[in-house]
């Protein structure tokens, strides 16, 4: 007696369980690789998945085991040459495959490579980051509304009128009223035949008349009455605001040689990729200056070179005049600039004045991120200081330094730190 | 012509519904039954591959316990199949009542029939009556013990959390193929039994009594003192079962986890040890009762050819030296034993009228029946290895000696060969050839609780280096200090490893 099931439909990915534990377990390979990923990759394809190696021996589940030496046989089929006695020379790297359990290492590798999904590969890329103060945005500032449907209401402008639900309102109440009248109509019908058919004329009039009465009341019920109209309602209901829009601004001048726009290049690399995956609506302008500022795509924007002096100025006049052109309601603005801060005269504190009184105060985050030479020590830019200052004031700005590639990672770590609130 | 002939084919074609899976299993069942097999119930379950790998990675039972090391084995199974290095099996059965068969829907129609013939009523006869299955498994329980082991090891990793657990089933599973039995563990005397026999042997010492004895002067008696010390008073091989039972750190919840894997481990023993029988066992009948049913004309010739096919493959026997050799096959072995057993019941020629007189000529039936019920890989080969076979694969035994610089060839397919192929290959699937002999030496109960096992070397092969994270494993387990000495014969050899307390 066979009992059979189908068993397609249901628990699928069991597995799922285990290969998570497993990639949590090594948690540690999986994120050093990640980050070696990061570092060796072209920009374009940061957001594949990608494979990681787990040494073998961090990996193997230990059991007593034969190791090489002493004596044994083994049998073996398929002899085309040989007869008892014949030396062979010992194979290199052991004894062939013995028939036992030794077979099934033959592809011993030193690593165990396992590919991590698209999914994974963001997910321990991004792990505990979060755009700073958005939930903050979404549950403190409510302006945005949206109209959403609530059902019917009693009602309503002629413009929302739902004609379907009012027709059954309509047949339900001509029903409930007309039901009785039609009852009596079909008793005197009746009546009537009878009276004529015996001839009362009297009778017959009187009835008649009645006929008479009833048809018109029951004309005068209304087709459509005040009380069967349904209108389609529909309410407000304010929206959290999870709407953002990125500035990337970044310092193209001559000042900025190939390394340094390698790894500002990077830098918006990540953030672009921690956007879009994070947030479902995230608007991307990208702004690249020298001593003008002007808005790119993101293709001229990472690739295009482009050389010149520096004004910082530039660029951020012009990221606000965007921002109040096309977002100046209902978006969480986040500003991110990368520069080598190699600007002069009166650049420096002119933009800073500019960020902290326009800028800063429309903005939810300011990232700055300084791309300094490699060995240049701690010797601040003018840049630098004039925003550190600003940064004093206020606790929007953020402003690390960066100055190898490798380092790109964990800055960009430390300013999206998840915030602990 | 005769009654048979007017049968008509079961289905044709490829394609598969769950009505002619049933209505094939009904005249497999006709048939397995006129071959007198015995069987569990059975259910069969439609699975998809990404499920077929799934059940990979947890040895095909169908509720396993969390542990990243069926992760591991899930993720290296789908990569080799996304890679298409490997394919996947066309069934899993395991060994319960009823007996679950996984069935892959890209299969067709015949291979189905196929894995139903060799799952269904060849594995599930063999699980139902081998010996070491009937001793050491109880199908009825498997299940339910599953559930018990998932919920309890999910439970301690929400109470202890999941670290913890997974420390102790790390260890556990780096002792599994220590944690078995292979003799029964005679159970505890009742307290009846026991006043019985201490009532007995009181009755005995005094039918004896003789007050001479007394003046005898007492010899050793400091030895007999030394024996007392000792614990255990015979070195135990089942690791784990000493753990769970004596390991003085060991929290309750511990010792379960340690109980669930050896229960575990036990369960699969069986498996390990008739792993050619029982292939043979399910491909010889698969074979059979297929072939059966085309004779009764209920499946059509493109059944048979497409099953040949699968059946070919399932038993090529590549050679020591061709590209797609992976040591002997399983199922090529078993096969061919068991078809040849019945060769040698209907046609037996004058070497096997020398070589297997007593069954020669007899019933195969009954031969076939008595072989699968009352051995394992190591004895069965032992006993019913042909020299036909021997001729027929080609199999030859290389001796690997330490002091020799090269191999030798040790013995061939000939008349002088064929006891030693076969006492080699016999041997070559014991026990102690897959596993070295460990064992529980001494337990210093009495002094700093250290655990001492003892290595015991044969033919001088030496362990792995695996073997100092296996002690460090135990050391976890143990809770004080465990060392391995290496014993060859009565004297100690090599490093001591020690993991200290």
């Amino acid at each position: 007696m066979l009992h059979l099931i189908d068993r397609r439909p249901s628990s699928r990915g069991r597995s799922a369980v285990n290969r998570e534990r497993f990639l949590r377990r090594y948690k540690s390979h999986i994120q050093d690789a990640v980050k070696k990923m990061v570092g060796e990759r072209s920009l374009a394809d940061m957001e594949r998945g990608g494979e990681v190696r787990v040494p073998k021996k961090d990996i193997s589940e230990p059991s007593f085991g034969f190791g090489r030496g002493g004596d044994r046989e083994f049998v073996l089929p398929g002899n085309r040459e040989f007869v008892a006695g014949d030396r062979i020379e010992r194979p290199q790297g052991g004894a062939g495959g013995g028939g036992n359990g030794n077979a099934g290492e033959g592809d011993s590798e030193d690593a165990f490579v396992f590919s991590l999904s698209r999914e994974e590969f963001m997910q321990i890329f991004f792990d505990d980051l979060e755009l700073p103060n958005l939930a903050r945005t979404e549950f403190g500032r409510t302006e945005q509304k949206k109209s959403v449907r609530a059902g019917f209401a009693k009602t309503g402008v002629p413009a929302n009128l739902a004609i379907v639900r009012t027709l059954r309102q309509s047949l339900a109440r001509r029903i409930a009223l007309g039901g009785s009248l039609a009852r009596e109509l079909l008793a005197l019908e009746a009546e009537f035949a009878v009276a004529v058919a015996v001839g009362e004329a009297q009778r017959a009039a009187d009835i008649y008349e009645q006929l008479e009465r009833i048809t018109r009341r029951r004309g005068d019920l209304p087709f459509i009455d005040e009380p069967d109209l349904r209108y389609r309602n529909r309410v407000w209901r304010p929206e959290p605001i999870a709407r953002a829009v990125m500035f990337c601004l970044m310092d193209v001048s001559a000042s900025m040689d190939e390394e340094k726009k390698d790894l500002a290049k990077r830098f918006f690399t990540l953030l672009y990729l921690f956007l879009t995956r994070k947030y479902g609506e995230v608007d991307l302008v990208f702004i690249r200056h020298t001593d003008d500022a002007e808005e790119v795509d993101e293709q001229t924007f990472f690739h295009d070179t482009r050389s010149g002096g520096t004004v910082v100025f530039s660029a951020l006049d012009l990221a606000d005049k965007i921002r109040a052109e096309r977002y100046a309601r209902g978006w969480n603005v986040y500003v991110a600039q990368a520069s080598d801060g190699d600007a002069f005269g009166a650049d420096p504190a002119r933009s800073a004045r500019f960020l902290r009184e326009k800028l800063l105060p429309a903005t939810r985050y300011y990232a700055y991120l300084e791309l300094a030479p490699p060995h240049s020590g701690d010797h601040p830019s003018s840049l630098w200081a004039e925003y550190e200052r600003v940064a004093e004031a206020t606790d929007n700005l953020a402003m690390r330094r960066a100055s190898e590639r490798d380092q790109i990672y964990p800055v960009f770590r430390e300013l999206f730190r998840k915030e602990s609130q | 012509m005769n009654a048979l002939d007017s049968m008509s084919p079961i289905s044709h074609g490829a394609d598969w519904d769950f009505d002619l899976i049933e209505r094939y299993d009904v005249e497999i069942g006709k048939v397995a039954s006129e071959f007198g097999l015995d069987t569990y119930p059975n259910q069969v379950e439609i699975i998809t591959s990404e499920q077929m790998l799934d059940a990979y990675a947890s040895s095909g039972l169908p509720i396993g316990y969390p542990h990243w090391s069926y992760g591991k084995e899930f993720i290296r199974n789908e990569q080799a199949y996304r890679r298409g290095m490997q394919g996947l099996a066309y069934e899993i059965v395991i060994n319960s009542s009823p007996c679950i068969a996984y069935l892959m829907e890209e299969n067709t129609m015949a291979t189905q029939a196929l894995v139903i013939a060799h799952a269904c009523y060849g594995h599930n006869s063999f699980f139902k009556g081998n010996h070491l299955f009937r001793q050491w498994t109880d199908a009825e329980a498997i299940l339910d013990y599953l559930v018990f082991a998932r919920r309890y090891v999910m439970e301690c990793e929400e109470r202890k959390g999941a670290e913890a657990v997974e420390e102790v089933l790390d260890a556990c599973h780096a002792l599994m193929a220590h944690g078995v039995d292979r003799y029964r563990r005679p159970a505890a005397p009742t307290l009846k039994a026991e006043t019985a026999r201490l009532a007995a042997r009181e009755a005995h010492r005094e039918r004896q009594f003789n007050d001479l004895w007394r003046t005898l002067p007492e010899r050793n008696a400091a030895i007999r003192n030394d024996a007392t010390e000792c614990f255990p008073t015979e070195p135990q091989e089942n690791i784990l079962y000493f753990v769970e039972k004596h390991s003085p750190k060991l929290e309750p919840w511990q010792r379960e986890l340690v109980r669930i894997v050896r229960k575990l481990a036990q369960y699969f023993d069986p498996q390990a040890q008739t792993k050619v029988m029982n292939e043979g066992w399910a491909t010889f009948w698969h074979y059979t009762i297929l072939n059966r049913l085309h004779e009764k004309r209920l499946v059509d010739d493109g059944f048979m050819l497409e099953m040949l096919k699968s059946h070919t493959n399932v038993i090529a026997q590549p050679a020591y030296d061709s590209k797609a050799y992976s040591g002997l096959n399983p199922y090529a072995l078993g096969f061919a034993l068991f078809s040849d057993l019945r060769r040698i019941c209907e046609r037996p020629d004058d070497e096997d009228r020398a070589w297997f007189p007593e069954i020669a000529g007899s019933d195969w039936h009954k031969t076939l029946d008595f072989a699968m019920r009352n051995f394992k890989d190591e004895s069965f080969i032992g006993q019913y290895l042909s020299p036909r076979l021997i001729r027929d694969f080609h199999l030859f035994a290389i001796a690997d000696h330490a002091e020799e610089s090269e191999l030798v060839v040790d013995s061939i397919h000939d008349e002088r060969g064929y006891r030693r192929v076969r006492k080699l290959l016999a041997q070559q699937h014991a026990q102690d050839v897959r596993v070295p002999d460990v064992q529980v030496l001494r337990y210093e109960r009495d002094g700093d609780r250290s655990l001492t096992l003892r290595h015991h070397r044969r033919r001088g092969r030496p362990l792995t280096e695996a073997a100092a994270q296996v002690v460090a494993h135990l050391r976890r387990l143990w809770g004080f200090a465990v060392r391995l000495e290496t014993w060859d014969g009565e004297t100690r050899v090599g490093d001591v490893v020690e993991c200290a307390g």
